[in-house]
């Protein structure tokens, strides 16, 4: 065996970012929707990866660095928002945060 | 370098699987950490070291510790109140079969193309990044930083530990 083909990384990106979407759909708590959330970036930025190192090209990676900085912020905000949830309600079920008030 | 690939593939994938099924959430952060190193031995094996040492040291090792430092302060038990029904079959076939549909869609679009690349694994090196990241990029990264400001702000003003709609009512107009 010569190399990887490039479908085997990109079939690789998919598979996490379907396990991510399943667990994003399937949980409740609020600590494993983040998660699943991570690991659906994570798994874009392994198809960039893929695509750059298919290429040779270092676009790919420069963009694989953004997605990592829009994670970092959306683990930030995330993370605030779930303390938030935790000190109103006492749990990080999000069906208790499912009604509005102002 | 092949066995390299599929090996940590194979492990980023079990170790996504005990992310999403798990029930106590400080083991499934550590799943999570295991997960991630998986994907950061991908890209070495894939000749993109600067994206793998990246991965472990921002995402293992700064991402999935500010993880692990919540879950440590609001001291969360692994009972995770109101999400056992989810067990039961009814309540994950449908997402599930979502997902796997989603799957097979991707899979069958990805074995239909006719890209037939095949990646050497040559090394693309920081140095040729970085000539990139700061030269026709160079818009992108000051638009990074203006997102890590604004994520900066909001996290700090959200994360407060008092209701900034009450003291609004509380303190007036100061």
């Amino acid at each position: 065996m010569n190399g990887i083909p490039m479908e085997h990384g990109l079939i690789l990106a998919s598979v996490l970012f379907s396990l991510g979407l399943a667990g994003l759909m399937l949980r409740r708590n609020m600590l494993f929707v983040l998660m699943s959330l991570e690991v659906m970036l994570n798994s874009a930025a392994l198809a960039f990866v893929v695509g750059s190192t298919a290429w040779n090209q270092p676009d790919g990676q420069a963009m694989f660095l953004l997605v990592i900085t829009l994670a970092a912020a959306e683990a930030s905000v995330g993370l605030a928002l779930m303390i938030q949830l935790y000190q109103r309600f006492h749990s990080l079920n999000l069906d208790a945060a499912s009604r509005m008030r102002g | 370098m092949e066995l390299a690939f599929y090996l940590s593939g194979l492990v980023a994938v079990l170790a996504t699987i005990g992310v999403i099924t798990g029930t106590s959430p400080i083991h499934a952060v550590v799943y999570l950490i295991v997960s991630l190193i998986a994907v950061a031995l991908v890209f070495f094996a894939l000749g993109a070291p600067f994206a793998g040492a990246l991965e472990i040291i921002v995402y293992a090792g700064a991402i999935m510790v500010l993880f692990v430092f919540v879950v440590m302060m609001l001291n969360l038990r692994s009972d995770t109140r109101g999400d056992q029904p989810w067990l039961h079959p009814r309540h994950w076939l449908g997402p599930s079969l979502l997902a796997l549909v989603l799957l097979g869609a991707l899979v069958a679009l990805l074995a239909q193309g006719s890209v037939d690349r095949v990646i050497e694994g040559e090394l693309l090196t920081a140095r040729s990044v970085a000539l990139t990241l700061f030269g026709p990029w160079l818009m992108v990264v000051e638009l990074s930083a203006i997102l890590l400001l604004a994520a900066l702000v909001t996290a700090s003003h959200v994360g407060r530990r008092n209701n900034p709609v009450q003291n609004r009512n509380r303190g007036g107009n100061q």
